[in-house]
């Protein structure tokens, strides 16, 4: 017999081996699952995992892997904040389309400007409110009438993807386009292209704003008396009362940060590697964000990490469909299996396993 | 030079993958071919028929030619990847299939001089990208036929995907030739705004069957509203880029099937032979690339009969979907009387004709 006994306080060390386990463990059973599929599992493991970072096309690959990290990283460590002080916004997949959809907004107004310094700077501004609108309204919600946070702010991605087919339909429609909905390309106007800073390497404005946000977040939690309150607000909110957080405004606060962050993934992308604003711009970075953030510990490092190890999977996932004929669905598998076993083996962190008929009484 | 060792390194991985019991390679050079999906090989409907031509390819030039595809790519930031990584895997031909796809293959196209791309449905061509789609509209115009023959509500649904020229020219087509056979009906148009989302075809499905819609046409690839018909009962569907034949006889009367493998391996013969041009072609019956599928027991025979004259008529070349007299919707005149639509026409046709009613989206 097995029984989980209440750890005193979460194991230090477990907290960080369990992501690496999980890991490990995603690669076992995913092994397992391809050998099904009639493939060489080992083979199909180094395809996903090694050929991005160091196989023959890693020229090409290693840089798509900032441009796939970078908004999962820039969103992850918005919601880290509100996250660690028990503040849920679900919703950064909406933010992040609203941010996208108002900055674009911004700089289409301007069309077809050639003031790169004013329009440029505003577009990425305007994103950044738009993201942080979209998430005060469960924040505000939350604090006048004691709405869940969780539903408003998921309710909302609906309302952004149902904006963001207006907009691709309607006023941000590209006049040129022969009817196919979609604004102008972005990204290939001078004025608003977020192209890589240093040719080869991903490296754009937005994976470059990911870094900050990495460093700043790290410097907030360790530094800042805001750092501070979203810690103690964490770990007990009655002892965060009495330290004086005020917990309104901490709420207000981190979902004002969250969603600016999640506002800007969403400019710099579509100004960048998607282009342009189309009905099925959200692919879904706002959700796997929350994996990101969770997969990292809710520590900065550990989602610098954690959004890497992703965007791994998702490149070396289309390498691994490309050659070796694995179905998508698979590798989609291969995801969910990750976040799966992490939080299963998040049991062992706060539970210690005992062995043996009764160890306690 | 980049691209020899990149070559070099992917023969080095097949030659690991034939040791593994993959055989990939069985000839020192195939010719790689490579296919960008938009959705499931087996959706059953339009990526199942690209596949099919695919498969068509494999079959008739066996081991001098590899092909490679990627499936489900989203239309937008994934597309470039996903073609570069094609040709980084040593592709000498890819076809990206889907309208969606277009601004990054011809960024792709770019910057792979060497590369031959093909667009299906698209308008940008370059030196090294053709295009390639089917007449469409010439099935739709048989699909609408027997529609306006089998419709009792007098109600014609159809599940628009997205309002381009191809997708209106197929519902102008239809309700033309549905309007001919039985002039009281009306058509609904419904638009879904995807290609591929099995849910929201079938809730367009629905919601065409609730407004007393007894006959559905889609241009979506799922077989989701054949579904949602069947169910219904007393609803006929036509199938969609492939057969369907699973919904036959009931709902799915017939088809409109895209046979895109004669193209593909003209193609890949032309790029063998040396003679690749950046084309434009636009294939229809009388090249074999739009074929109407069985039309089964429950048309009644003498309508049955005027749907294969019409079919070879428009097969011979004697019949155009759009001849004169056609008015636009707002009244004024398109198509004089026995004036034939010219190609440019279609491919720029941003409006419904006479007797449509609703908007098209803009």
């Amino acid at each position: 017999m097995m029984r989980l006994e209440r750890r005193p306080q979460p194991s230090e060390a477990w907290s960080w081996a369990t992501p690496i386990l999980a890991v490990v463990l995603t690669m076992i059973v995913g092994g397992i699952l391809f050998v099904f599929l009639g493939k060489d599992p080992i083979l199909a493991i180094r395809t996903i995992f090694w050929d991005p970072l160091f196989g023959s096309f890693a020229s090409y690959t290693r840089p798509q892997l900032l441009v796939k990290a970078g908004p999962l990283i820039l969103i992850a460590i918005g919601l880290s904040l509100g996250f660690r002080a028990g503040i849920w916004n679900i919703g950064a997949e909406g933010q992040y389309i609203m941010g996208a959809v108002t900055g674009a907004a911004v700089g289409l107004a301007f069309y077809p400007s050639e003031a790169r310094w004013l329009v440029f700077p505003l577009m990425i501004v305007a994103g950044a409110i738009g993201g942080a609108f979209w998430a005060w309204i469960p924040g505000i919600l939350k604090v006048r009438f004691g709405t869940n946070e969780i539903l408003v702010s998921l309710m909302l991605v609906y309302v952004a993807e149902n904006i963001l087919a207006y907009a691709a339909l309607g006023p941000l429609k590209n006049p040129e386009g022969m009817g196919f909905p979609g604004s102008r390309n972005l990204a290939r106007w001078d004025t608003t292209a977020n192209p890589e800073l240093i040719a080869g390497t991903g490296m754009h404005w937005g994976v470059a704003f990911a870094f900050i946000a990495v460093i700043a977040a790290y410097v907030l939690l360790s530094r800042h008396t805001l750092g501070f309150a979203i810690r103690v607000t964490g770990a007990s909110p009655r002892a965060a009362a009495f330290s004086g957080v005020d917990p309104k405004r901490l709420v207000i606060l981190a979902m004002l940060i969250s969603g600016a962050l999640a506002g800007l993934a969403g400019i710099f992308e579509v100004t960048g590697p998607a282009g342009q604003i189309s009905i099925d711009f959200g692919v879904g970075y706002g959700f796997t964000a929350i994996i990101v953030a969770f997969l990292g510990r809710l520590h900065p490092i550990g989602i610098l990490l954690a959004g890497l190890l992703l965007a791994l999977t998702y490149i070396g996932g289309e390498m691994a469909q490309l050659q070796l004929g694995l179905p998508a669905a698979a590798i989609q598998l291969f995801q969910g299996m990750l976040l799966f076993f992490l939080l299963a083996l998040d049991v062992l962190t706060n539970f210690r396993p005992r062995f043996g008929a009764d160890a306690a009484a | 030079m980049q691209r020899r060792t990149l070559l070099a390194a992917t023969g080095a991985a097949a030659a690991l993958c034939a040791t593994l019991g993959a055989p990939l390679h069985a000839q020192d050079d195939p010719l790689t071919v490579g296919f960008i999906y938009v959705g499931p090989v087996g959706d059953g409907g339009w990526t199942y028929q690209h596949d099919q031509g695919r498969l068509e390819v494999e079959e008739h030039f066996g081991d001098a030619v590899e092909t490679i595809y990627q499936e489900n790519v989203p239309e937008g930031a994934d597309a470039a990847r996903a073609i570069t990584q094609m040709v980084l895997a040593g592709a000498d031909l890819i076809f990206t299939t889907s309208f969606g796809y277009m601004d990054a293959t011809a960024e792709v196209a770019e910057q792979f001089p060497d590369v031959k791309f093909e667009h299906a449905t698209g308008y940008i061509r370059g030196d090294n990208l053709a295009t390639y789609d089917s007449r469409f509209y010439e099935g739709r115009a048989v699909e609408g036929l027997i529609a306006g023959h089998l419709t009792e509500s007098n109600r014609i649904g159809y599940i628009g995907s997205f309002p381009i020229p191809e997708v209106i020219q197929g519902i102008n087509s239809s309700f033309l030739h549905a309007q001919e056979v039985n002039p009281d009906v009306e058509m609904v148009v419904v638009w879904a705004y995807t290609w591929f989302d099995p849910a929201k075809e079938a809730d367009a499905a629905q919601a065409l069957i609730e407004q007393g819609v007894d006959v559905i046409l889609q241009h979506t690839d799922s077989t989701a509203p054949q579904a949602a018909a069947e169910q219904a009962g007393n609803v006929y569907t036509f199938g969609q880029a492939s057969d369907m034949a699973a919904f036959k006889p009931m709902p799915r009367v017939a088809s409109i099937i895209d046979d895109w493998g004669p193209y593909y391996i003209e193609r890949v013969q032309a790029v063998m032979d040396g003679t690749w041009e950046p084309t434009g072609t636009w294939g229809g019956m009388s090249d074999g690339h739009v074929v109407i599928g069985e039309i089964t027991d429950a048309v009644p025979a003498e309508v049955k009969a005027e749907a294969e004259e019409m079919i070879d008529a428009i097969s011979s070349g004697e019949y155009h979907p759009f001849t004169g007299p056609i008015n636009k919707q707002d009244g004024s005149v398109w198509l004089e009387e026995g004036e034939v639509a010219t190609d440019e026409q279609l491919l720029g046709m941003d409006f419904f004709v006479e007797g449509l009613t609703g908007d098209i989206p803009s």
